[in-house]
């Protein structure tokens, strides 16, 4: 027999129903700051290590071997535990007066994301005919304008598959900001659990909402990439 | 218009073009043969510095290409290019395809372009594409987007690399035709091309290339009766009745 009485009450309404809705809300923050900062990040890192010019195409590699080949967790630990003993004082305190965990957090999320997104893009850019470039070259597009006008967009639309991946990824891993006190979801099941002992409630809630969360990523990505980027072929 | 002296270049030790001296007026029409691997495509790609040269003096439009200073740019935006395989841009309508440049390079507005390219749309016969993908057209239709894009930006050059060799023979015509009208609007042209009857119709000189060599210069009439070198003669000969 099972001795364990289910209580759904408690993550349906009520004070915990709150933790869990504050803490869902800051996972979804962390995962729209991180998407965003992590593709921009990405694109500029995809299209310096793709640069002629020597010294941008060092930093972008050494970028993207640095950031792809450390744990994410031990990044987490590095901004928040160790980047402010040799930050400035003026940056510091600035730091201090915002929400220092979920900035160190959202900031190795994005680098983190960012140097899978880059490799992902620079994919992206070098399936691209090399005739593309030179059309846009020849129509008078400088290197930096045809990319920006003629490559990525199309790079990008080729990218959508990975880079949902990476964008399901980057959500997921926002979770791991809890262990520097970052209060999002997984924290406030913990927190929950800790106040109810109902772990089994607390951690399906919080699972439920994950997955909504990335399936909704993915239904909006797919639909983005129907409706938007290649209207001609819906 | 365009003036070559004393060009070369090498791919690594390929001497692709060896002493290219030629000299394109403006509103002239001129027409580049030869084998393949002669080097033609390569002499018209050095012109808007697709190539860069290695040696020798190329000065186009007043600009010098061989000087470092020249703002390529700027030379790219002044001389149109048509490409074999047309490059138009996939992601794009043919409309968009063809307001791109002008709206982001020259900066004219978006409604300006748009008007302009009608213009030129209906000029290639293609009106009704307008928001046609490149992908929706048939190789034909794709090139005559592709020339209109090219004149979008009221270029004062236009270069084309072989323009119907990758097209289906019934399609040919209707590029050839553009092509004509083009020519006959006064455009100065350099055109590579296997297609003889343009040649003969609508080029005011031909060259004829083999090895990187221009080996014969002559208006076409000239060089279709009485072509002075034999290798000029091998290859008319081959191209008239390729089955012998």
């Amino acid at each position: 027999m099972l001795k364990y009485t289910f209580d759904w009450s408690i993550v349906t309404s009520g004070k915990y129903f709150e933790w869990l809705v504050s803490g869902m809300k800051i996972t979804l923050e962390l995962s729209a700051v991180g998407i965003i900062g992590a593709f921009v990040l990405g694109l500029l890192i995809a299209v310096m290590k793709m640069s002629h010019f020597r010294p941008l195409r060092w930093i972008a590699s050494a970028y993207l071997e640095f950031f792809r080949n450390t744990p994410l967790l031990i990044q987490i630990f590095f901004w928040y535990f160790g980047s402010y003993k040799v930050l400035p004082t003026v940056v510091n305190d600035w730091l201090n007066s915002t929400n220092f965990e979920f900035a160190a957090a959202a900031i190795a999320l994005t680098i983190y994301t960012s140097a899978f997104i880059a490799e992902d893009i620079r994919s992206g850019i070098l399936s691209i005919p090399r005739e593309q470039m030179e059309a846009a070259r020849s129509a008078g597009f400088s290197y930096l304008r045809s990319m920006q006008y003629i490559i990525l967009p199309q790079a990008v639309r080729i990218t959508v598959p990975p880079l949902v991946n990476q964008f399901l990824n980057l959500a997921k891993n926002s979770s791991l900001a809890m262990t520097i006190g970052v209060m999002e979801l997984t924290y406030q099941a913990r927190q929950v659990e800790s106040y109810t002992f109902k772990g089994f409630e607390a951690f399906t809630a919080a699972t439920v909402v994950y997955l909504v969360l990335s399936v909704s990523i993915t239904a909006f990505m797919d639909q983005y990439n129907k409706r938007v980027l290649n209207p001609h072929r819906a | 218009m365009i003036k070559f002296q004393g060009v070369h270049k090498w791919f690594k030790k390929l001497h692709v073009l060896n002493d290219i001296n030629l000299h394109v007026k403006q509103g002239e029409v001129v027409v580049v043969c030869g084998p393949s691997g002669s080097g033609k495509s390569t002499l018209i790609r050095t012109i808007n510095q697709l190539e860069p040269i290695n040696e020798g003096a190329l000065n186009v439009d007043g600009m010098d290409l061989h000087c470092k200073k020249t703002d390529l740019n700027k030379l790219r935006a002044e001389v149109g290019f048509v490409f074999q395989q047309f490059n138009l841009y996939p992601h794009l309508s043919v409309i968009d395809n063809i307001t791109l440049a002008p709206t982001k390079i020259r900066k004219i507005s978006k409604r300006d372009a748009q008007d302009q390219a009608m213009v030129l749309l209906e000029r290639v016969g293609l009106a009704v594409k307008r928001d046609a993908y490149p992908t929706q057209l048939s190789g034909g239709q794709q090139q005559r987007v592709a020339i209109a894009r090219a004149l979008a930006m009221k270029p004062r050059i236009m270069l084309f690399d072989e323009p119907t060799s990758a097209l289906d023979p019934e399609m040919i015509g209707e590029v050839l035709a553009v092509m004509q009208d083009l020519a006959k609007s006064g455009m100065t042209m350099m055109v590579v091309t296997h297609e003889m009857g343009f040649a003969r119709e609508v080029a005011d000189r031909v060259v004829f290339m083999d090895h990187g060599t221009v080996l014969e210069e002559a208006q076409p009439e000239e060089f279709f009766r009485n072509p002075q070198h034999d290798r000029a003669k091998q290859f008319l000969k081959q191209l008239l009745s390729p089955m012998h």
